[in-house]
């Protein structure tokens, strides 16, 4: 059994990644690199901003982990110097601060997620691997399929097994965001950011709640349970 | 090379460059007036040698030169300052009161341009010594005296040369006792600049020192300590109330501060003893089950104390005034009716009915991200204590446009909090009443949505219900959304 990524253990993830990590503290990096590693992803490091930048700007990574304070040159303008050359490889930034304005800062840097620390590894795992999938985003499909659960986005509607199901705006927007990460970990706080756009902590696990009564929507009176619960991380729409 | 402290003072150089200002003051004047006097005094000079001379212009008009000469022999005769001079073409002096006098003069008819020696007839040895003793002090200004002088040279027409002129005793004389005096004046300001710095920087550096002496012992720890003040209302006694002021207000927060410490120290000291706990008896099970079980509650734990943390470093940012950069317009219609139906399933499967009254179109300026967290913080907290009320739990939410602001009220009809001391104090950072311990929570939701409200400049109250709590939070009222 597998000790260092106890967040993965039910699901091995099957497309490996490869990853750019610049981080300063030597600990921290190494730890990335071996619980991403377990996952099944290769994993680089760099130990500075300058460093980091030469690797990121040759190598041709799918997702950077990029911390914010960094020595040589600091996380934001390594972010800004490789947009400005065109360089689209999605970036998670890495912080320890954590207000609502280093977030909106690190984003316009040309970030596209942002987690602060002390972050839960599953929580960073399940946001690159979401990040990484963005490339071949699928926000140009009108129909979401996922077995025979169906999502249709222009007209509103849910069917399972041909049968229609009514849902609530909210819940559609819930199922919407599940459905384009199907296969993937979704988190809470990623659901509580990209369903409700609220980029806080709520005491009460107000987002268990909303996921059991879509649970028993798309799950009652059906064969197979479809809507998962990935233990110590969140949740995976996945068929079968 | 180094001063010695007195003369560091701000008092000695005031005083040095006072008196500095004052004696170049008191000289410039001196010598201004010692001029214009000399300048006067010569010309009424002048004006006697004219006078003497147009009257022995008349002398000789009359008689001739023989009663020139007689009236120079005679008035040469008198006592008196003036002189008087005959002499031939050659510049032999024949008759007057003049022995003898510095070559060259004589050649020159007209003014003589600048005071010249002479010696006098009847002005003998013995008189001059006894002169000389007389005014003992001052010497040689006597042997100065004793030939200055100025005069007006004529030619008669048969080239014999006529002096009139007048000895310079009484203007020089003026001129010493001036310069006596002017010395005698620098040095009582001197003296007395020594005595204004003596007193005054003395007094000034008691003052001072007293004050240093104060902030000493405070910053030795002693912040219940003050400046003295005098009574005299004076800049010392200013500085010193204005400094008390500053000095309560850094008390008051160093108190706050301390409180804060003690609380985060009590707060974060208990989960953490409870995670090492759960580490040591998770260390003694055998089975990977218990392994797993122990260590997902440790990450949980864990999480709990982060989730603290933030909430202490965020009350600490907003008051101490964090960057209102993302203030913009918010619509608290969509944010309230987002939070209330963010819980609405939580509250249902708590059997606790939410109910939400929003109107459209109300909005405030603000960070819709800090509202929407202290609504949800309000919200929760009303959620968990209804769930405690006596009949059918209810938490109702409401929000409408008063005069100049806009109210939000959370009101659930729970056990509420009856003491009006214990309200105040629920806001409190960490303050969990009695009754609330048994809950889940970090004790800081309503305090971060205190601060949130504060940093808003709006407020949040707590108002007793029968039964339960209304949270009352009022924001400064804009412009409403279109």
């Amino acid at each position: 059994m597998n000790i260092a990524s106890p967040a993965r253990p039910e699901f091995a993830y099957d497309d490996p990644m490869k990853i750019l990590v610049i981080e300063d503290d030597r600990e921290a990096a190494d730890y990335l690199q071996k619980a991403l590693s377990e996952a099944g992803h290769t994993v680089h490091l760099a130990g500075d901003g300058d460093t980091g930048y030469t690797l990121a700007d040759t190598g041709n990574y799918d997702v950077m982990v990029v911390d914010r304070m960094l020595p040589r040159r600091d996380g934001l303008s390594v972010i800004a110097g490789l947009r400005s050359r065109g360089n689209t490889t999605p970036v998670l930034i890495l912080s320890a601060l954590g207000e609502v304005d280093d977030r909106v800062t690190g984003l316009r840097a040309g970030g596209d997620d942002y987690l602060t620390k002390p972050y839960a590894f599953s929580e960073l795992l399940a946001r690159i691997e979401v990040l990484c999938r963005r490339a071949n985003s699928k926000d140009a499909e009108t129909l979401y399929r996922v077995g025979d659960l169906e999502l249709d986005r222009l007209s509103h509607t849910v069917r399972r097994a041909g049968r229609e199901i009514v849902l609530q705006p909210r819940e559609f927007k819930l199922l919407e965001y599940l459905m384009r990460h199907a296969a993937q970990v979704v988190t809470r706080t990623m659901l509580l950011e990209n369903v409700w756009d609220y980029h806080f902590d709520p005491q009460t696990n107000v987002i268990d709640v909303h996921v059991s009564r879509l649970r028993s929507k798309i799950e009652k009176g059906f064969d197979s349970p479809i809507l998962h619960t990935v233990r110590g991380a969140g949740y995976m729409l996945k068929a079968g | 090379m180094r001063l010695p402290a007195s003369l560091k003072t701000t008092a000695a150089r005031l005083s040095a460059l006072y008196l500095l200002l004052f004696g170049i003051c008191a000289v410039g004047l001196v010598f201004y007036m010692t001029a214009l006097s000399v300048r006067m005094l010569t010309s009424q000079t002048q004006d006697t040698i004219n006078e003497e001379a147009v009257g022995l212009a008349n002398a000789y008009q009359r008689g001739g030169l023989p009663l020139l000469v007689r009236t120079i022999e005679r008035r040469s005769r008198q006592p008196g300052a003036n002189l008087y001079l005959i002499a031939d073409p050659n510049g032999r002096i024949l008759s007057g009161n003049v022995e003898s006098l510095e070559p060259g003069v004589l050649d020159v008819e007209g003014w003589t341009g600048r005071p010249f020696s002479y010696q006098r007839y009847g002005d003998s040895s013995v008189e001059r010594r006894a002169r000389a003793a007389a005014e003992m002090e001052t010497p040689q200004v006597e042997s100065e005296l004793r030939h200055a002088a100025i005069a007006l040279v004529l030619r008669l027409p048969n080239r014999m040369i006529v002096l009139v002129g007048r000895d310079l005793g009484e203007p020089e004389r003026f001129r010493v006792v001036v310069r006596r005096s002017l010395v005698a004046a620098l040095g009582v300001m001197a003296l007395g600049g020594l005595l204004i710095w003596f007193f005054v920087g003395r007094h000034a550096l008691r003052r001072i020192d007293s004050v240093s002496e104060a902030s000493r012992r405070i910053m030795g720890g002693d912040l219940t300590g003050r400046l003295p003040v005098s009574g005299a209302g004076d800049e010392f006694d200013r500085l010193s109330e204005n400094l008390n002021t500053m000095l309560a207000r850094i008390a008051d927060l160093n108190e706050g501060l301390k409180q804060v410490s003690d609380n985060i120290a009590h707060d974060l000291k208990t989960p953490l003893t409870r995670l090492r706990n759960r580490a040591e008896a998770a260390l003694g099970k055998r089975d990977g089950a218990d392994y797993r079980e122990a260590l997902e509650a440790t990450i949980a734990e864990s999480d709990q104390l982060i989730r603290t943390f933030n909430a202490i470093l965020m009350i600490s940012r907003l008051e101490a005034g964090y960057s209102a950069e993302q203030t913009a317009k918010v619509d608290l219609t969509e944010v309230v009716r987002g939070v209330a139906e963010l819980y609405e399933p939580v509250a249902e499967e708590m059997g606790v009915a939410l109910v939400a009254d929003i109107p459209d179109g109300i909005a405030v300026d603000g960070n819709r991200e800090l509202i929407a967290q202290s609504v949800s913080n309000v919200v929760d907290n009303a959620i968990k204590y209804s769930a405690g009320a006596n009949a059918a739990p209810k938490v109702v939410v409401g929000l409408e446009r008063r005069l100049g602001e806009v109210e939000l009220r959370v009101t659930d009809n729970g056990p509420g909090i009856p003491d009006a001391e214990d309200r105040k104090r629920a806001t409190e950072r960490f303050v969990r009443l009695e009754q609330s311990r048994s809950q889940p929570g970090s004790g800081l939701g309503l305090s971060l949505a205190k601060a949130v409200m504060k940093f808003h400049g709006g407020k949040l109250e707590l108002e007793p219900r029968e039964p339960g709590l209304s949270v009352v939070m009022g924001f400064p009222r804009k412009e409403d959304a279109q």
